[in-house]
């Protein structure tokens, strides 16, 4: 992972750790990276390792074990689905449908569109 | 406090290298010491380590004086540009010999950084190569085990692969026994990430003393058509701009009120943060 200049890097460690949560790279009561392992990884303060992580852990995604790591909490995938459903519709829908007017583009067309995008997906 | 410098001035005959510096470095912490060529920043580690003598001021080192104090002086350690041994020393002798004055010295560790990279230990220090003495150096560091670690511009001379496996030892490093850091650096965009406070020092003088993330957080620029641009800043705290044809970009300082249609916003970081105060210093 490279980071992105314009954004936190605590940020994008926790997004990094969701996506690793929803893509099943990190299962459910499995282990995730230590925080020096993220800090020599991707040469960062121990500090902002922690302060990505600890935001998982105030979302109750990780827990910790005493003397032995992080770990993903049991349910975790299934309450980042939602909340990144709830996201989906404000970063990627509201944009879309911007764009769409913009281009003047209906809503069934866009809807065939989408439609169309669902296809050309299935088929790669 | 562990490290409280008081008012520390320096004068080298009628120049002024640091002008009534106060800092305070914190337990276990990476610190970025952060300046131009000729900022202090090597006159500052300098003194701290009992090198040079201020010419005015105080530092207290875990509450003692440094001051012809060994025992507080020993605590310290700083990696610079000069190398403190005979030029006919091997490097092997040189880290026997640095285990006599830093008795908690890890050689086996500093040998086996040294094979890490490919540093030939028997080898006479005056014949390493500018990488191989500034890495000869930046492993002596990493292996004297003081509570306070200072690297002068470490890596100067170093190919991108050895700085990256530098910065990583470092941190390993770090992780397992904290201790307080400074890198003295002009290469900031390399060690942006790594440092946890900034100190931005400015002829002779301290800038700017915050976290490294605070420093950023209220800087954003913003571009666009020169005209909006102008408006929009007007009366605002603008450190920086160019302009390019009719497009303007203009690094700002402050709270940001909700953007006009037409200009475009981003966050800066912490390399173009520090040009663009500097920028605005030469200006003043």
């Amino acid at each position: 992972m490279t980071f992105q200049e314009e954004r936190p890097i605590f940020l994008q460690i926790a997004e990094q750790l969701e996506e690793g949560i929803l893509s099943g790279a990190y299962p459910e009561e499995s282990q995730v990276p230590s925080i020096t392992e993220y800090s020599v990884t991707y040469k960062i303060n121990p500090a902002t390792a922690l302060k990505g992580i600890s935001l998982l852990v105030d979302a109750g995604l990780l827990f910790k074990k005493r003397g032995l790591g992080m770990f993903v909490a049991t349910g975790a995938k299934e309450k980042l689905k939602s909340q990144r459903r709830d996201l989906f519709y404000h970063n990627y829908i509201e944009k879309l449908v911007r764009e769409a007017r913009n281009l003047d583009l209906t809503a069934p067309e866009l809807t065939a569109m989408i439609e169309r995008g669902f296809q050309d997906a299935d088929r790669n | 406090m562990p490290i409280e410098i008081k008012n520390i001035t320096k004068d080298f005959g009628d120049t002024r290298a640091l002008d009534h510096v106060t800092l305070t470095l914190g337990d276990n912490q990476i610190y970025g010491l952060l300046g131009n060529n000729g900022a202090g920043k090597t006159t500052l580690l300098s003194i701290l380590t009992g090198r040079q003598c201020p010419t005015e001021g105080t530092i207290t080192m875990d509450g003692e004086p440094i001051e012809n104090n060994d025992a507080a002086l020993g605590k310290a350690f700083l990696v610079a540009e000069q190398n403190m041994f005979p030029d006919d020393m091997n490097v092997k002798r040189a880290f026997k010999a640095a285990a006599l004055f830093y008795p908690q010295f890890d050689r086996e560790y500093a040998d086996k950084l040294a094979e890490k990279f490919g540093l030939k230990t028997k080898k006479k220090i005056k014949s390493l190569s500018t990488g191989y003495a500034s890495i000869f150096r930046l492993i002596l560091g990493l292996s004297v085990n003081t509570p306070y670690l200072f690297f002068d511009e470490p890596v100067l001379g170093l190919d991108a692969q050895h700085r990256d496996m530098f910065y990583r030892i470092l941190l390993e490093k770090y992780a397992e026994c904290p201790c307080t850091v400074v890198i003295s650096t002009h290469l900031i965009a390399e060690a942006a990430n790594l440092i946890e406070h900034a100190v931005i020092i400015r002829n002779g003088k301290i800038l700017k003393d915050c976290p490294r993330e605070e420093l950023t957080a209220d800087a954003y620029s913003v571009s666009g058509p020169a005209g909006l641009v102008d408006k929009f800043i007007a009366g605002k705290h603008v450190l920086s701009f160019n302009i390019l044809g009719g497009l303007k970009t203009a690094c700002v300082q402050g709270p940001c009120d909700t953007l006009p249609e037409g200009l475009e916003l981003s966050a800066i970081n912490l390399q173009d943060y520090f040009i663009s105060l500097m920028e605005e210093e030469d200006r003043k």
